[in-house]
């Protein structure tokens, strides 16, 4: 499952996250949030070595349509009905520095809303020849891409008449556990991110705009799919030279 | 006006929603044959060193109710304390595992090996830890927390050491419910909520 790698064994301190960048646990606007936010206040800790490491995964475990939505359930025997999309970014940390060899994963919705999961009963027909689920490695410059199909907004229940916004999740590994991050990409000119409490969960209008992957021309493929692009930021490590730890640890 | 930092910001964290399932364990949803097998089966191959324990327990809301839908990853080092990629570390032994909540009884299980003393980094050994990190529906951004042993010296842990309020720390520690069984359950806000870390 997992593979040896460079940046492995590294345990330079993560830069401590900065909450104000990610939304509160608790918003009342997302109703679902009220019984599952802590209400004490989390114990702020430096990193050490188990949030400094994490898994990493070996080229061996990505199959060839792994990032390939339109035909990864079906093993290219017949493709998913939808707006072909290609979505790409980069993988960098907070310093700037690009993320290699880190896994991806998304999951999304069919071009009519409908998911593939045992307990989503939206009437929206499931496509036969999609899944809704795509996994990548970023390369060696933390680049990634995955050819999909646009997903639809679909209802959920939270106010009298809520839908959320198209949108594809994604989870990022980096290199170490306290790396760890899952969120939500958007696409450009959605009138329903600003009437979305999900999306409206972070309170920093710049952050959120970060979400919304921008419609990319320059990669689209005339005649075959458009593009959006989407990059990503992880925590960092902290530079410094002059840590004061003891000889081995 | 000052210099400008060349630093980048945080992409911002979002709920996982209530079908992470299809993305991280697609067998769960019922997604079979895109992969070979679900990423994270297994915290442990055959043969690995150590002594072999089972988890369970539920996470709990507000309410008392226990999640059905949420997700939990686990990263630990192997039973001499070394992470997985690190030299010398037991081959056998992935440190990560993915498991989910009971669709019915919110139940959730670990079976790995008890990991051994860990440096923290800035001095001094960890005692025996598991690190979580939980998401759901409802959790805008991941939870950090990690389970302890009831059977272990956790007295001279320096990251318990750093819960002011004593009492909170036993919401960290796993009970022993038999031989190589222990149960952790995880209060996410009220009565003996559990720490949750920002580390």
């Amino acid at each position: 499952m997992t593979a040896s790698h460079p940046n492995r064994a590294s345990t330079l301190p993560l830069i401590p996250r900065d909450r104000t960048a990610h939304p509160p646990a608790y918003d009342p606007d997302y109703k679902t949030t009220v019984t599952r936010s802590p209400r004490w206040p989390l114990i702020s800790v430096d990193s050490t070595t188990t949030e400094e490491t994490g898994p990493l995964f070996g080229h061996d475990l990505i199959g060839p349509l792994d990032n390939n939505l339109i035909l990864n359930y079906t093993g290219g025997k017949a493709a998913a009905v939808g707006e072909r999309i290609l979505v790409h970014g980069r993988v960098l940390d907070e310093n700037g520095r690009p993320v290699p060899n880190t896994l991806v994963e998304i999951w999304q919705a069919n071009a009519g809303g409908r998911y593939r999961h045992v307990k989503d009963t939206y009437f929206a027909p499931l496509d036969p020849n999609f899944g809704g689920c795509g996994r990548t490695l970023t390369d060696e410059n933390g680049y990634y891409q995955f050819l999909t199909i646009k997903p639809g907004a679909y209802p959920w229940p939270n106010r009298g008449n809520e839908w959320r916004p198209s949108h594809i999740h994604y989870s990022i590994f980096g290199h170490a556990f306290g790396q760890r991050l899952i969120s939500q990409m958007y696409f450009e000119g959605d009138p329903l991110i600003d009437r979305c409490p999900i999306a409206h969960t972070i309170k920093d209008r710049g952050q959120l705009d970060r979400l919304v992957a921008a419609l990319d021309m320059s990669a689209a493929r005339p005649m075959d799919f458009l593009a959006y692009k989407f990059d990503i930021v992880l925590r960092g490590r902290r530079q410094t030279m002059f840590e004061n730890r003891p000889e081995g640890l | 006006m000052v210099q400008k930092l060349d630093t980048l910001r945080e992409t911002p964290s979002q709920t996982a929603g209530p079908y992470v399932h299809i993305g991280c364990i697609p067998s769960f949803a019922g997604i079979e044959g895109v992969y070979p097998e679900d990423l994270g089966k297994r915290a442990i191959e055959e043969g690995a060193r150590g002594t072999p324990i089972t988890i369970t327990g539920q996470i709990l809301d507000g309410t008392g109710w226990a999640l059905r839908d949420a997700l939990i990853e686990s990263w630990q080092a192997d039973a001499a304390g070394i992470y997985p990629g690190q030299p010398g570390a037991d081959p056998k032994v992935n440190g990560f595992c993915r498991f989910a909540a009971d669709k019915e009884t919110g139940e959730f299980m670990l079976k790995t090996i008890k990991p051994g003393r860990v440096p923290s980094g800035w001095g001094g050994l960890q005692a025996p830890h598991i690190a979580l990190w939980i998401v759901a529906r409802g959790i805008n951004i991941g939870l950090q927390t990690r389970i302890y042993f009831e059977d272990e010296d956790n007295s001279e842990d320096p990251v318990l050491a750093r819960i002011e309020q004593r009492h909170r720390v036993d919401t960290l520690i796993a009970k022993r419910i038999g031989d190589g069984q222990y149960r952790f359950d995880i209060r996410l806000q009220g009565e003996n909520e559990t720490v949750f870390f920002d580390m």
